[in-house]
């Protein structure tokens, strides 16, 4: 069963629901630019690790202005900083998706010691003129679509995206999601390279980057900049996948992160 | 009622399968394969000259407005064309309606409280200050403004521009995004305690609100003609009685695309590929730029959203004859515009401050002052007094031209000598 919770953090200004499974050690999974939807690659990490996942400032149902309390990336690390205290987590394994990943990113190399291990999948953090991630709010929603995906109809595709033939579940989907774009798209606009290169020399842990292959948001060779920066980072690259990996291949890249987590 | 003659100056020669080639009149439009510098020197120098004609023509004032990266209406600085407008017009009653330049896209945006208080000296106390949110094309995807915080920079901005003109001591603004620690304006306007201030809308509630709340001239900027305006004026001018203002016409300011013909017929042979060369290539946009993620505050996502209104229709399928219908462009015989115009406009949406646009996308230099000539003389005197019968006072104009009538028409009289 899966648990939730709301806490109140930044002077009380700022709800954030928590929705948490499993037993053994912590591990906190950063949801990514689409909002966060619970799905069997969360179940599978339940199997071995207690999962917190929070959701973004503004993504929580019924507080979307929230997130105008919050005025930059600063801001929102200290929000999670004081999360992580009120959920009684010390250190976990932190893990991130995308935007999500970013993030994770940035609390690693505030916090060192508040990361055990670090997993991200498809992060965002960097810029290069010759492949510029792409930025998603500005595409038509269909395009967007298929460039997240490998196979934009797949199940996981049409979970995330909230898809059902109640005209009234899609228009609150397609709310809910345009939202979380916004209020996420407030911390990386126009482009997602926010001074990570100056903060990530102070990560100290073990990091596993895991890349859909078909990427075509961020493309893998992105990987690059997180090795090159980390002390200690291995890259794995998952087939039949887009920007998001765990979405599409939920199987594969949980047991990439269990494994990785647990040894 | 007071006329002004709006311009976008627009690229009047874009290829004729630009929008089959290209993604987008707006942002990214490759300027080496579609302009040329000496060339579009020759559009500013025609946009003046228009507005110029227009001022001396007998319209109420001349607008320019701010726009980025596009061949839609590329005036980035309105404020350079404004100077020159201003200078020109001097000793006359033309008001220099600036609409203007884009407050979260000036840092910081007392620039824009200054450059207007230049031009109100220049113009010897004639400007009207328009204070647009700025487009999501021209704020988020030219200039970097995040969607989220583009309305929040806005209202602050706002509100600082207001107290820079006011303000009868040094200050500091010790805002969330500007900070400023000694806030001196060199100069100050003429027009006290500030110029009239006008703020373009495109019907979101929110910015209703916004107007009646700071008591500035509401204006919409549509190119979807009055009919499909009036329910979104009905809403404002319901915002205006709620929160007990009286309704004076004044304001509402509307936006409307003119061309006038000798006949009917006249005008279609002579605009019609103008009028839809602007539909089908000067508004080549995607759908989602007009609002991206978090440019909409929440209420007015979900209403959007649930709203399944009339989807906009595709302008690239409509023609000529499909604009007129539906009054995107009030078109024809001089009698015909008159008669949209007043019905449609002035009368069904309660608009006091009319801006009608008449060099409409190809639109060439010599047709553009046939229109704004034939406008002036046989469409312009008959609306004049419009008003003026029930006694409100323009309070969104420069004060000292509120009171001039140009050439006295019948109904003008009338208000006279109610008065």
């Amino acid at each position: 069963m899966t648990q939730e919770r709301t806490i109140a953090v930044w002077q009380e200004r700022v709800r954030l629901r928590v929705l948490s499974k499993g037993s053994g050690p912590p591990l906190v999974f950063f949801h990514g630019p689409w909002g966060l939807t619970w799905d069997s690659f969360l179940d599978l990490l339940a199997r071995d690790f207690t999962v917190y996942a929070p959701e973004h400032p503004g993504t929580t149902p019924g507080v979307p202005d929230e997130i105008y309390q919050l005025d930059g990336l600063w801001d929102l690390v200290l929000c999670y900083d004081e999360l992580l205290d009120a959920l009684g987590v010390e250190a976990a394994v932190l893990v991130g998706h995308s935007f999500g990943a970013m993030v994770a990113c940035e609390v690693a190399a505030t916090s060192p010691r508040r990361a055990r291990q670090l997993a991200l999948i498809d992060p965002i953090g960097f810029w290069r003129d010759g492949e510029p991630v792409v930025n998603w709010m500005t595409l038509e929603p269909g395009e967007m679509r298929k460039r997240l995906f490998r196979d934009p109809q797949s199940e996981g595709a049409r979970r995330m995206f909230g898809e059902s033939d109640v005209e009234k579940e899609s228009v609150a989907a397609r709310v809910r999601i345009a939202w979380a774009m916004g209020a996420t798209g407030k911390f990386i606009w126009p482009i997602p390279d926010k001074g990570l290169t100056k903060r990530i020399h102070r990560v100290t842990a073990p990091t596993l980057l895991v890349w859909g292959k078909d990427d075509r948001v961020v493309p893998p060779v992105y990987a690059d900049e997180f090795m090159r920066r980390l002390p200690d980072a291995r890259v794995q690259l998952v087939d039949q996948a887009g920007h998001a990996a765990q979405v599409e291949q939920p199987e594969t890249v949980a047991r990439m992160v269990r494994e990785f987590a647990k040894g | 009622m007071k006329i002004s003659a709006f311009h976008l100056m627009p690229h009047r020669e874009l290829p004729d399968d630009f929008e089959k080639r290209y993604p987008s009149v707006w942002v990214t439009p490759p300027w080496h394969e579609l302009a040329d510098a000496g060339r579009v020197g020759q559009y500013y120098n025609w946009t003046l000259d228009e507005l110029l004609f227009a001022a001396r023509a007998g319209f109420d004032g001349v607008c320019t407005n701010e726009h980025h990266q596009n061949a839609y209406g590329f005036m980035p600085s309105p404020n350079i064309m404004g100077s020159v407008l201003a200078k020109q017009t001097n000793g006359t009653n033309v008001a220099i309606v600036q609409m203007g330049a884009t407050l979260p896209t000036s840092n910081p945006p007392i620039r824009v409280a200054e450059e207007y208080a230049m031009l109100d000296c220049i113009s010897g106390g004639r400007l009207v200050a328009g204070l647009p949110l700025g487009s999501p094309m021209d704020v988020n995807l030219c200039y970097g403004i995040t969607p989220m915080e583009h309305r929040e920079r806005y209202r602050e901005a706002f509100a600082l521009t207001m107290k820079a003109w006011q303000s009868r001591e040094i200050f500091a603004w010790n805002g969330r995004y500007y900070q400023l620690a000694n806030v001196n304006l060199w100069p100050r306007p003429i027009q006290q305690p500030h110029p009239p201030v006008w703020v373009p809308g495109s019907g979101s509630i929110s910015t209703f609100d916004f107007a009646v709340d700071n008591e500035v001239c509401y204006c919409f900027l549509s190119y979807s003609g009055a009919r499909s305006a009036k329910a979104m004026m009905d809403g404002y001018w319901k915002v205006v009685t709620d929160k007990g203002r009286e309704p004076n016409p004044y304001r509402a300011g509307f936006l409307q695309l003119v061309v006038v013909g000798e006949t009917d017929a006249d005008a279609e042979r002579k605009y019609a590929r103008h009028v839809e060369y602007f539909y089908h290539k000067c508004l080549h946009v995607p759908a989602v730029w007009f609002a991206p993620p978090g440019n909409q505050d929440y209420r007015s996502l979900v209403a959007a959203a649930n709203n399944p209104v009339r989807r906009a229709e595709d302008p690239k399928t409509l023609k000529y004859r499909d604009f007129v219908e539906k009054g995107y462009v009030i078109a024809g015989s001089p009698a015909t515009v008159r008669d949209r115009l007043k019905a449609e406009v002035v009368d069904g949406l309660r608009v006091g401050n009319l801006m009608v646009l008449l060099q409409i996308g190809s639109m060439p230099h010599e047709l553009t002052l046939e229109n704004m000539d034939r406008f002036a003389k046989k469409v312009l005197p008959d609306l004049r007094g419009l008003w003026d019968d029930e006694g409100w006072v323009n309070h969104w104009w420069p004060e000292k031209l509120r009171g001039v009538k140009a050439p006295v028409t019948k109904a003008a009289a009338v208000a006279a000598g109610g008065a």
